[in-house]
């Protein structure tokens, strides 16, 4: 069977490649002359040679694009090109002598594009052919209903039949037969896609007698796009939820956790960031440059780490079961950090680029998704991963919950409890600085970075339950869609003060969160 | 959960209420120096009677953080909202005074509603052309936020650090929605080029020696007022809140009615203290919404001495003067300095200046 199909289009590329020329010839020759005369005759001659399949139409009218197309007193057309000058209907070399460029108006313009569009659409390069089924779309004559179907039949590449039959239904509905029409209206509510909206509702006002079978075609495009809004609404809420997730695990160690409220959490956040800076900075011009971005991940959670381990020993630790009083000192920390970060590297915004694969749009099923927006949602998931492994599945995790469960047992059996503190701490503050990184890629690096995400972390912890991880994912994620799925309503900053006050209310009625802790462990 | 002992403040004592009147003595001077010819040795420049009519302002705005926070143990880190809300009333006022005389010469709307295309005045800024109707409003809208954020906040038995949080988002939000055009509140910019208050034209030395007097007389009220709490029984079950709250439940005090009372005191007071800001420093604008604000007001208490009045005068005060001489001798130290002094207060002081000079007098 597929033998068959083969053998068959085999037959019947021969056959329009040997049958073409002998037609096209006459049609290349015939047209030629029109060239030559006023914008009304060249227009004509370009759309003839657009639907000639000849290979010498190509070269010829990009020539007349460029204005590289001159013509002699006596009507010869010379072609210009940088290894020199050829007659364009013999192609024998020529000299330029007094010969003048070939004017074009918009006339003359449209067709063109219209014209290098259907000559386009049988190039070799697919690049080409998609660009070419483009432009096609945008000039849509009748004319190219014929050489569009042409190509269809012989493209294979996905993407760019899917472009041929929008160009295709596109042209159908230039056509001044209204069944022709119809077919290209019904091509179109096939399609999810703005501008097949907006063409048909301008057909519509050209044709009225069709108004109704596209007012049910615009109705169909409509809910598709309305679904596939919403989707994107819901990653971008997804994606905004994944940054706060990773503001926030840091702070659910060390608040949740510890119950250490570490005003100064958003600075570590900041210093992450200026870490992917600083190692961006020391690798640029060395062949490890691609790989800057993943190897400001460890720099930026032991730089932030190592902060943190400072603080905890060197001032929150005398603080210990005073929470106001840790608030205002590491608001004053966070301030230091600030000025001290503001006096090294200035207050302008350092610029941290995002490496290629991170860059762009990843396209899927017609959605079109940031790249590194997907990136930070995977990122983000990985560091949550991250956090419960390392709380579960390791000889400080365990540590660190005997500590937190009740330190005076977790001490009398040999549990070092002021090193779980620091290492708890320090892998908090560490946390923070991978946040750090990821929001080097959507925001900002300057010394005020930290300050924005606080509030919104807090919110998170509280509203996810103090103390719980899954609280946190889902706080965060919930915080973001919902911001997101207000903005269109109430603007991004309505939405953010609604939230805020959403989230007073909830407490309200669960003043521990959604993922409340019970038993024991909700004292302490 | 902090300091078991209750500080309770030593009025009784004379030469604290001997200092404290040759203090207001001296600042009631300062006006007045200003009058002296520019030759004499004690003339006193218009920028130091400003500043330091802005700086009694902040210390009737520590007061009312010490009543919640020293008295009470309510840290709100949102005191500056209630401060600045009081502001912009006081500032709507101004506005509606300014009349035709702004840069559009429209008889009714402010500038920035001529600018927005505002077809007439909201109906939330009605009124607001009368000085009484505008200072209600400025203790009144306080007030009235304190109540409900309070009543939801202390209903629930929210406390401590989640108090905290909750109040820094609340002035946090209050920021985001003031610098939207369409509140009609000025949007970024705020309120500024105001002209005159109660028929005085505001940038002449009787206004500014008024404008002053004003706040001297409010911030001695303010004292007594609080003065007069924390003596009262009243003032004794806001200390024993602090340090025991669950226990003076368990006696039967309503702690929530208590509380809810103080908090809302507390604003109305913060929201005095923004009323005579403005007219002095002549701009109100969202960035007084700013959380920052709110917990550097706090820091002045607690330099101060938080649980004794004097000490938030104090704190307000001595913080100030540091920061105007240090922004202008050195203006990248002062951050440092003022993290600095958060660090040093909770570890080393956590009694303030005040408790310092106790220490010594013992």
């Amino acid at each position: 069977m597929k033998r068959l199909i083969f053998g068959f289009a085999l037959a019947l590329l021969l056959a329009a490649g040997s049958a073409a020329p002998a037609r096209a010839q006459d049609a290349f020759t015939a047209a030629l002359p029109g060239l030559a005369g006023g914008f009304g005759q060249i227009a004509e001659a370009v759309e003839k040679l657009g639907t000639s399949a000849d290979p010498r139409a190509l070269p010829l009218l990009q020539a007349l694009q460029e204005g590289r197309l001159l013509k002699r007193e006596d009507g010869t057309l010379l072609i210009q090109t940088d290894a020199g000058t050829t007659e364009a209907l013999t192609g024998r070399a020529a000299e330029p002598g007094d010969a003048e460029a070939v004017r074009v108006n918009n006339r003359v313009r449209g067709a063109l594009r219209g014209a290098l569009g259907s000559l386009q659409i049988l190039s070799t390069n697919p690049e080409e052919r998609l660009k070419a089924a483009e432009d096609v779309f945008r000039s849509r004559s009748a004319q190219n209903i014929a050489p569009l179907e042409a190509a269809l039949a012989r493209e294979t590449v996905p993407a760019i039949r899917t472009q041929l039959e929008l160009s295709l239904a596109a042209s159908r509905l230039a056509s001044p037969d209204n069944a022709v029409r119809l077919q290209g209206i019904n091509a179109l509510a096939e399609v999810t896609d703005q501008n097949a909206r907006a063409l048909l509702l301008e057909t519509k006002a050209q044709v009225p007698e069709l108004a109704r079978q596209i007012d049910a075609a615009v109705a169909k495009i409509e809910g598709r796009l309305k679904v596939r809004q919403m989707v994107e609404t819901f990653f971008q809420g997804l994606s905004l939820g994944s940054v706060l997730l990773l503001a926030a695990l840091g702070l659910a160690v060390t608040f949740g956790v510890m119950g250490v409220i570490n005003m100064a959490h958003g600075e570590m956040v900041m210093l992450g960031a200026y870490a992917t800076y600083m190692v961006q900075e020391a690798l640029h011009g060395t062949f490890l440059e691609p790989a800057a971005l993943p190897l400001a991940i460890p720099a930026a959670f032991l730089l932030a780490a190592a902060v943190g381990a400072v603080l905890e020993r060197g001032l929150i630790r005398y603080l210990y079961g005073r929470p106001l009083e840790t608030l205002l000192m590491t608001f004053g920390v966070g301030m230091i950090l600030q000025q001290a970060v503001r006096l090294i590297f200035g207050a302008q915004n350092r610029e941290v680029t995002s490496p290629a694969w991170m860059q762009g749009t990843l396209t899927l099923g017609g959605l079109s998704l940031t790249a590194n927006r997907v990136w930070i949602i995977v990122f983000g998931l990985l560091v949550l991963g991250l956090v419960v492994a390392a709380i579960r599945y390791t000889r400080f995790g365990l540590e660190m919950r005997a500590v937190v469960q009740n330190r005076r047992i977790a001490a009398t059996m040999g549990i070092r409890t002021g090193r779980v503190d620091a290492l708890t701490f320090a892998f908090g503050s560490g946390i923070a600085g991978m946040a750090g990184v990821a929001l080097s890629q959507i925001d900002n690096v300057s010394p005020n970075l930290g300050t924005g995400y606080i509030i919104d972390s807090f919110m998170v912890v509280v509203f996810g339950g103090v103390g719980s991880l899954a609280g946190t994912l889902v706080g965060a994620l919930t915080l973001g869609v919902l911001n997101k799925v207000m903005e269109p309503y109430a603007g991004a900053v309505l939405a953010k003060v609604v939230v805020l006050v959403g989230i007073m209310l909830f407490i309200q009625r669960r003043p521990r969160g959604m993922f409340a802790l019970k038993g024991r462990a909700a004292e302490a | 959960m902090s300091a078991t002992t209750a500080t309770l403040p030593a009025m009784g004592r004379l030469p604290l209420r001997l200092v404290l009147w040759g203090a207001v003595l001296v600042l009631a001077l300062i006006p007045l120096l200003n009058q002296l010819p520019e030759s004499s040795a004690l003339h006193v420049g218009d920028f130091i009677v400003t500043v330091t009519g802005k700086w009694i302002t902040y210390a009737i705005l520590a007061l009312a953080i010490d009543l919640a926070w020293g008295y009470t143990g309510i840290l709100s880190l949102g005191h500056g909202a209630f401060f600045a809300l009081g502001g912009y009333a006081m500032g709507m006022h101004l506005m509606r005074l300014i009349g035709p005389r702004g840069a559009y010469g429209h008889p009714v709307l402010p500038d920035f509603m001529v600018f927005l295309g505002y077809p007439s005045l909201p109906w939330y800024w009605l009124g607001f052309d009368m000085f009484p109707y505008a200072f209600f409003m400025a203790l009144f809208i306080p007030g009235l936020l304190a109540l409900i954020v309070g009543y939801l906040a202390f209903r629930s038995r929210i406390t401590g650090v989640y108090l905290s949080i909750l109040t820094q988002a609340l002035t946090y939000a209050l920021m985001l929605a003031f610098f939207r055009n369409d509140m009609g509140f000025g949007g970024n910019n705020g309120f500024t080029d105001f002209k005159e208050l109660l028929g005085m034209a505001l940038n002449t030395p009787l206004a500014r020696a008024v404008l002053f007097y004003a706040s001297l007389v409010a911030l001695v009220g303010s004292y007594w007022v609080c003065q007069r709490i924390s003596v009262s029984k009243l003032g004794r079950v806001l200390v024993a809140i602090r340090d025991a709250e669950s226990r003076v439940r368990f006696l039967g005090y309503s702690t929530t009615q208590v509380k809810l009372f103080v908090f809302v005191l507390s604003a109305v007071l913060a929201g005095l203290a923004g009323a005579l800001y403005v007219p002095q420093v002549g701009i109100i604008n969202p960035g007084e919404f700013s959380p920052g604000n709110s917990i550097e007001a706090v820091i002045w208490v607690a330099v101060g001495g938080r649980g004794t009045l004097i000490g938030a005068v104090v704190g307000a005060f001595s913080v100030n003067a540091l920061k105007t001489w240090l922004t202008t001798a050195a203006p990248d130290l002062w951050l440092f300095a003022l993290g600095g002094l958060f660090v040093a207060v909770t570890l080393f002081l956590p009694k303030g200046l005040v408790g310092l000079f106790r220490k010594a007098e013992k």
